[in-house]
């Protein structure tokens, strides 16, 4: 308990926001979540000062893993810079004196992160935050929490299965875009929060911790380093990532960096046209430096 | 270029910020006479909105409640969500013991189960029977007059006596075996909502703290629905207090309870139509609780509608919305609600590129021959 002493910053907040009881109780549940892949552990979610659903879930967790030596990285939708990210990290800045933030994926210990896991494999010494909107992934089939607790205890997701068969034989695919369910360790299916259905791979044997938190939903849910994530599918119809074939079949690229094998953005320019670039901003930076150091331009 | 558009984040929200301080201050210009509003003035001529903040905040805290709405400009989800977010990086270092409301300081005690009550009734202040005509001399209200207001009623009201305590109208109610007996599980420890999640099914007091910090306009709109036809409460308010509620607290050194302050609170019981008892005993009423913090007797008799038909919920099962604990609990929490409501203007173009991918996909397959 050093509330006190880290009191200093000129803001009238403890170190890390929450005062030392509310951090200790999301460590608790950080603890049973990596105990048990992919259940969900009940938390009793704090207000935070930005809106529910803008990350407060992930940011409890940021904050209460957050040490004096932390190499923090915020991003939102792959960018360091969106307004979101922004927000969060100089809040983090702001209650948090003597941390660092970082926007290279490589330099960095914490990553809190919404709707991407980022292009560059993660390390042991790396642990990713991702803001969750959604916990549950019965939630699609079933409302009350309370049935969907027994669900997921006798892991019965086979109102999951139907419904992904159902989309088969109405559509031909199946529909579910983002959120894509995983299962995790072979037992509990878990959201793994709006990622897309491409960093969903990024989950299994993961050499990070990968932490969950739902904060309006007073949810902490963690897939442990090197545990097996596999996205619900059937033995004659694969998992798919999003296509970005060109109508000729060519892989599309971005149009920033070049790169060929990121995901990407679709953006319509002024005059109409599509043009596409990396959704991941630091990617896109080391991709670029990287083609420039080859081309012998500086960097 | 277009990735531009996702640059600049931080000056984006400095000038958000800025063009919202202007809007605040915007009265100032060129108006020498211009003052800020007095965290004194919404204290007391906005009262019942700092009584619905320092409700939906959960903590009662008038002035800070009275500097949220000064900031937020009014907007009483805001001010709720920021009385909120301090109080949750406050440590919990006491708890009371169960307050006895028949001790309240009262402003105001109705009852419309009978004519008289033990104690008497007192209309107090109330908008009930007031015609809502726009008071168009209050536009221009002089300083001196609006001074003079408050003197000269206090100048005419009459000494009077008022007793410490007014017994509960349940009480006589209850003496007279038409309701069920006091619970067991009266005098266990709260369940603390700030520092448990809500597993269900939950405790009654878990529900009950959830409501007293629900957001009045959603509180009121579900047990509407169970008034209007979907539920089968049909309230009588048996009691409507408000008043000044003296909370006691253990004495950091003795341990002996002592007076620290009072708070100003909202209660409502309701007595609702009577049950067979399943165990073969005499048929009772059955009856609903509401209080909250503050001066706000919609949000308190709503709470003591949807009380009653969460209880029945959980006995027979829910037929209505109002009567199934996780429909009611997990949305009305006006900090929750606006939040997420509020978040779907950040951007998701993750999503929605992968949402296209999908669209583009499924409708190549339905153009294919099958």
């Amino acid at each position: 308990m050093n509330a006190m002493s880290h009191n200093q910053a000129g803001n009238a907040y403890n170190f890390g926001f929450l005062d030392e009881y509310a951090k200790k109780e999301v460590r608790r549940a950080i603890l049973k979540a990596i105990a048990i892949p992919g259940y969900q552990v009940p938390y009793a979610s704090r207000e935070m000062p930005m809106g529910r659903g803008f990350g407060t879930g992930g940011l409890q967790l940021t904050l209460s893993l957050i040490g004096p030596n932390e190499v923090v990285k915020v991003i939102d939708q792959g960018s360091d810079d969106s307004v979101n990210a922004v927000n969060l990290r100089r809040f983090i800045e702001m209650t948090c004196p003597g941390v660092s933030t970082t926007t290279a994926t490589a330099e960095c210990t914490l990553i809190q992160s919404r709707h991407r896991i980022p292009e560059l494999p993660l390390t042991a010494r790396q642990i990713l935050v991702l803001q969750v909107p959604y916990p549950d992934p019965l939630v699609v089939v079933e409302p009350s929490e309370d049935k969907r607790k027994t669900m997921h205890g006798e892991a019965d997701y086979s109102r999951l299965l139907v419904k992904l068969y159902e989309d088969i034989v109405k559509f031909g695919e199946i529909t579910i875009s983002h959120r894509y369910p995983t299962r995790i360790n072979g037992h509990y299916v878990i959201d793994p929060s709006p990622i897309p259905r491409w960093d969903v791979p990024k989950l299994n044997d993961s050499a990070a911790l990968i932490l969950f938190g739902a904060g309006r939903e007073k949810k902490i849910y963690a897939v442990p380093p090197h545990t097996k994530a596999e996205p619900l599918a059937f033995s004659d119809v694969p998992f798919r990532v999003e296509d970005f074939r060109d109508e000729q079949g060519r892989r599309r690229a971005c149009a920033r960096c070049g790169c060929v094998d990121s995901f990407l953005d679709e953006f319509v320019t002024d005059s109409g046209s599509k043009t596409y670039q990396c959704s991941d901003s630091d990617w896109c930076d080391m991709q670029l430096s990287k083609a420039r150091q080859t081309q012998g331009e500086p960097a | 270029m277009s990735y531009v558009a996702i640059k600049g984040g931080g000056q984006a929200i400095a000038g958000a910020a800025a063009v919202s301080e202007y809007l605040r201050t915007e009265e100032g210009l060129g108006n020498t006479g211009a003052e800020p509003l007095a965290i004194d003035a919404i204290l007391h001529q906005l009262r019942h909105l700092v009584d619905r903040v320092v409700s939906e905040g959960g903590v009662y805290h008038p002035r800070f409640a009275a500097l949220a709405i000064k900031q937020s400009m009014g907007d009483t989800l805001e001010a709720a969500f920021a009385l909120r977010a301090w109080r949750s990086t406050r440590p919990r270092l006491s708890e009371t013991p169960p307050l006895d409301t028949s001790r309240m300081r009262l402003i105001r005690r109705i009852s419309a189960a009978f004519k008289d009550i033990p104690g008497g009734q007192m209309l107090g202040p109330t908008p009930d029977y007031a015609l809502r005509l726009l008071r168009l001399e209050l536009m221009d209200e002089s300083p001196d007059a609006f001074r003079a207001v408050a003197r000269n009623w206090l100048e005419k009201c009459p000494e009077a006596e008022l007793p410490d305590t007014f017994p509960k109208v349940l009480d006589a109610l209850r003496a007279e075996g038409l309701l069920p007996p006091v619970s067991a599980t009266r005098g266990q420890t709260a369940f603390d909502i700030t520092r448990e999640p809500l597993v269900f099914p939950v405790p009654r007091s878990a529900q009950l703290a959830t409501m007293a910090r629900a957001e009045t306009g959603s509180l009121l709109a579900i047990a509407y629905s169970n008034m209007r036809g979907y539920g089968d409460v049909h309230p009588t308010v048996a009691e409507l207090r408000v008043g000044y509620l003296p909370v006691m607290l253990p004495h950091p050194v003795t341990g002996e309870f002592v007076e620290a302050g009072e708070v100003l609170i909202t209660e409502c019981e309701v007595v609702a139509m009577y049950e067979a008892d399943e165990a073969g005993g005499k048929p009772v009423f059955t009856i609903g609780y509401g209080a909250c913090f503050g001066h706000n007797e919609v949000k308190a008799i709503s709470m003591a509608i949807l009380d009653r038909a969460l209880q029945k919920g959980m006995k027979d099962g829910a037929n209505n919305p109002s009567e199934d604990p996780e429909f009611v609990l997990l949305h009305v929490d006006g900090v929750d609600s606006m939040g997420f409501a509020s978040h779907y203007k950040m951007p998701h173009y993750v999503t929605f590129q992968s949402d296209l991918d999908r669209l583009r996909t499924t409708q190549q397959k339905s153009g294919e021959p099958a």
